[in-house]
């Protein structure tokens, strides 16, 4: 469903991306490992073709978003539902305008069929009845819940995560963990998180992808590779820094 | 070489200015293509709209017209200061309106304008893009320019002529007062001589401009706020980029469309 092939990506002298390949199947929950910094969330951009990559391509369904403009970019990026890492709440909207964007925009939904829907993915993200109140009004967990009720509630095909718990206490990581499994469970979205959160990796992935100085370094599922020998994956895992700093 | 390197700090302030200004000029071109894309493709939101148009039209009138009528009193007191002298005191009305109606009145409201709407779309976008609410709207399959630049576009389209024939109006009627009431000019001269010399290609004139001054407002702020980079300080730089870019952007057109209008109306 999704294909990287030798996508390279830099920001002025700082290569991010240094030939980075991937595939991803329909259906698969994805999550993408790495050190801060180290440009996982810069491959998820790609994803959805927020970044161009500066060589390579990255292959939706087929289609080469390298290729593409805005405005067909905009067509392909209907399949997507994106969770952002500090959720990206639209400030000037409440939560029901916030979660009911994509369907007011198609202007093909009543009034009242898009009150049940919000209701609906409000439901979903276990945040009933505050629809009226604003982004301001909310804590860090619950408005990555609204964040994801916004992404959902249009049923894409794939959802992305960037790091979903970051900044959130453990209880509302957890809960977010949950949700993010039930999404995929429930809604059968293919499912694609970057995260360093090794506890949210375990709960909410069926693979996982190791990125380390801009290649993927380590490709398996979830428990192969939390459990892996190899010295790299290892310390990255159990968070055992080096003295020399090098490595994870 | 040395010479090279000694005279490298004089040119590369000069180097970095003109790459910057080309930059811009080439944002704000690429950006008003999209614009002209997005007229084509999409319906603008006609709820977005209404509430730019009070934000733009209906908030900034306290300004406009304080600014219209601060403007069009000085501008009387002065000018009966100097025609006094020479007895052509009820000479004063004709000068404040045709001052205000081609230049004054378009100029200072786009100013204004600038200032307190200009800087606000900057920081507001230039927000959006740094807390990736403009990322968020893109991952929503919403185009940034259809959603966040034409409305705003199309309320200062709608909102500048609009506020500065507020400005000039009240610009005119406070020059009455002082001139009349305060300075002691006959009112029956003032408002005669007043009609003989403004002509309404004055006022033409004034409201061509302040379409131009809406368009310019309205490009150069929003492509500041959707090309801004970092954090709190990001905002802050585009914001005054889009104050002062816009400022003297309104002043050097205004010059070259008085000439360019006269030179049409004289045919």
């Amino acid at each position: 469903m999704i294909e990287v092939r030798d996508v390279h990506k830099s920001f002025g002298t700082q290569k991010v991306l240094r030939g980075a390949t991937l595939t991803i199947a329909k259906g698969e929950a994805v999550v993408i490992i790495g050190r801060s910094g180290g440009g996982k969330s810069v491959l998820l951009k790609h994803l959805i073709g927020l970044l161009p990559p500066d060589r390579g391509s990255v292959l939706v369904a087929g289609e080469d978003l390298a290729c593409m403009d805005e405005r067909r970019l905009l067509q392909v990026r209907r399949r997507f539902g994106m969770l952002f890492q500090m959720a990206a709440l639209f400030d000037s909207l409440n939560v029901y305008e916030n979660v009911s964007f994509v369907l007011r925009r198609e202007r093909r939904h009543t009034e009242g069929e898009i009150r049940r829907q919000v209701a609906e993915a409000l439901e979903m993200v276990e945040l009933p009845g505050i629809e009226e109140k604003l982004p301001s009004e909310l804590s860090g967990g619950m408005r990555k819940r609204v964040g994801l009720a916004r992404a959902i509630i249009y049923r894409p095909e794939i959802v992305l995560y960037d790091e979903p718990t970051t900044g959130l206490d453990p209880v509302a990581g957890d809960r977010i963990d949950r949700l993010i499994r039930r999404v995929w469970e429930q809604l059968h979205v293919t499912s694609i998180a970057v995260t360093h959160d090794m506890k949210s990796a375990r709960t909410i992935s069926n693979r996982i992808l190791m990125l380390h100085e801009g290649v993927i370094y380590a490709d398996g599922p979830t428990d192969s590779i939390l459990g892996s020998s190899d010295p790299l994956l290892h310390r990255f895992v159990n968070g055992i820094s080096t003295p020399q700093n090098e490595g994870p | 070489m040395c010479r090279g390197y000694l005279l490298r700090p004089v040119f590369n302030p000069i180097y970095q200015r003109i790459t910057s200004f080309l930059r811009d000029l080439g944002e704000v071109s690429l950006l008003g293509a999209e614009v002209v894309r997005s007229f084509r493709l999409n319906r603008p939101s006609w709820k977005d709209f209404v509430y730019q148009l009070h934000f733009i039209g209906v908030k900034s009138q306290s300004v406009v017209i304080t600014t219209g009528a601060a403007t069009g009193m000085v501008l009387c007191a002065q000018t009966y200061f100097q025609f006094h002298k020479v007895k052509m005191d009820t000479a004063t009305g004709a000068v404040v309106s045709v001052g205000m109606s081609s230049e004054l009145g378009p100029v200072l409201a786009a100013l204004m304008l600038t200032g307190r709407v200009g800087a606000a779309m900057a920081a507001e976008l230039g927000t959006m893009k740094v807390t990736e609410q403009i990322d968020a709207l893109r991952t929503l399959a919403a185009h940034p320019v259809d959603t966040l630049v034409v409305p705003r576009l199309l309320a200062l389209l709608v909102s500048a002529p609009l506020l500065t024939a507020e400005a000039i109006l009240v610009g005119i009627t406070a020059s009455w007062l002082i001139g009349v009431k305060l300075l002691g000019i006959d009112s029956a001269y003032y408002l005669v001589n007043m009609n003989r010399y403004t002509i309404p290609e004055d006022v033409f004139n004034g409201l061509v401009k302040s379409v131009v001054f809406g368009v310019i407002i309205a490009m150069v702020s929003c492509n500041k706020g959707l090309t801004c980079r970092g954090g709190a300080e990001g905002v802050g730089r585009a914001t005054t980029e889009a104050v002062v870019i816009a400022s003297i952007s309104i002043l050097v057109t205004n010059f070259f469309l008085t000439l360019f209008l006269a030179r049409l109306i004289k045919g």
